[in-house]
């Protein structure tokens, strides 16, 4: 038994800690909820206390740990020391999530020179190659930083992180973080922002936020962006923003053209306004 | 398809324990995955077993918890089982449903020697 807590030995949450409870006491206790982890398929198991099924003496040293960690653990460190950062330095992060060919990054180059005489700015991009992107972000004269994934489907804290170190983002800035054209693995992945916010445009379909509800359910607004576009698409915007909120109740939608300028000013106003929430209580 | 990356995070985890727990090999791993954290189970085992080869956990056994996606229906003030998070409820047909199980990616725990 935990002799700081009293929690049993089949209970004990330690996470990523030795077993001689030298932790600090930071262990889960979510006894409110099911304790029903110790039957995997009707096998017995010796929780991590001592050898199990050790046929003879000396020789079979197999044992159980018990681990109980999140799988993004690891990740979700990193997104909470890049957290830590943001709110020390009053800075705005968010995460721009979409499918490829979304419109992200012409967006993105049109807020920020709208933007960039009114607040502080600056960019992370992520693709798989090439630096195009931060390059067409860098001719606005903001700085941007670009990460290549390689092989990589997402962004994770830890690129983010680093990214931090080079990019040195001001004091009171808003940072956008451009994630890699994605609408699966983007969603699992926190990189310490604020808010995600999905760009969809109207030359894809309406159905995007029921077939990805993963991305859409993360995301606290919707950019449904190419609006120009819609005379000569079928997209039905009401059923859009309907699948939206079926997913996520939660999800503020604002409809933008980041080409004829539609709708932008609500999208500046959005950020402003979170940018001050940002800063309150630094 | 992030389950390479979930299972890239699950080895830099048993590597982890190995050295503050002090084991060598890991025999057995149990994972608890949601039905509802996107997870694709079959890659998650193609990718287990590619990312694990040559490591402390090669031919290790990936033993998977299921866990079913369940959410309460406010309409119904009941929790019902839902397979994807825009389903409605099975019951009354209300899309005001607050998922409350389902979302878990957890290792649970390890057979070592």
């Amino acid at each position: 038994m935990c002799t700081v807590c009293g929690c049993g030995e089949g209970e004990t949450r330690v996470e990523g800690e030795g077993q001689e409870h030298d932790h600090g006491h930071h262990h889960h206790h979510e006894h409110a909820h099911d304790h029903e982890h110790h039957h995997h398929d009707g096998l017995t198991h010796d929780y991590g206390q001592g050898p199990a099924h050790a046929h003879a003496p000396g020789l079979s040293q197999a044992r159980m740990v018990q681990i109980e960690e999140d799988i993004l653990g690891k990740n979700n460190q990193y997104a909470a020391a890049n957290r830590r950062l943001f709110g020390e330095q009053g800075i705005l992060a968010l995460n721009l999530v979409s499918s490829p060919g979304s419109g992200k990054t012409t967006l993105l180059a049109r807020t920020i020179d709208d933007l960039k005489g009114q607040l502080k700015l600056a960019v992370i991009e992520g693709d798989q190659q090439t630096a195009n992107d931060a390059e067409r972000i860098r001719e606005t004269g903001v700085r941007a930083l670009q990460i290549n994934t390689g092989k990589g489907c997402h962004l994770d804290a830890h690129m983010v992180g680093h990214a931090l170190e080079t990019l040195k983002p001001e004091a009171g800035s808003v940072l956008f973080i451009e994630n890699v054209g994605n609408l699966v693995c983007p969603a699992a992945f926190d990189l310490g922002e604020a808010h995600k916010v999905a760009i969809l445009s109207v030359t894809e379909g309406e159905d995007k936020p029921i077939k990805y509800p993963d991305m859409f359910h993360a995301a606290d607004l919707m950019l449904l962006n190419k609006l120009d576009l819609l005379p000569y698409v079928q997209f039905d915007v009401d059923t859009c923003i309907e699948y939206a909120r079926r997913v996520n109740p939660g999800i503020k939608v604002l409809k933008v053209s980041a080409t004829s300028g539609e709708g932008m000013d609500n999208w500046y106003r959005w950020v402003e306004a979170t940018q001050q929430l940002a800063l309150i209580g630094r | 398809m992030h389950e390479m990356s979930l299972c890239e995070s699950v080895l830099q985890a048993l590597e982890d324990h190995a050295k503050s727990r002090g084991f060598e090999k890991v025999k057995t791993v149990w994972l608890e995955i949601g039905g509802l954290s996107g997870v694709e189970l079959d890659a998650m085992r193609f990718s287990f077993d590619a990312v694990t080869r040559g490591t402390l956990a090669d031919h290790a056994r990936l033993e998977i918890i299921e866990v079913p996606g369940q959410a309460w229906c406010m309409q119904c003030c009941k929790t019902v089982s839902v397979e994807q998070r825009f389903d409605a409820c099975p019951d009354c047909g209300s899309y005001q449903l607050q998922v409350t199980g389902g979302e878990e990616m957890r290792i649970k725990e390890l057979e070592v020697t």
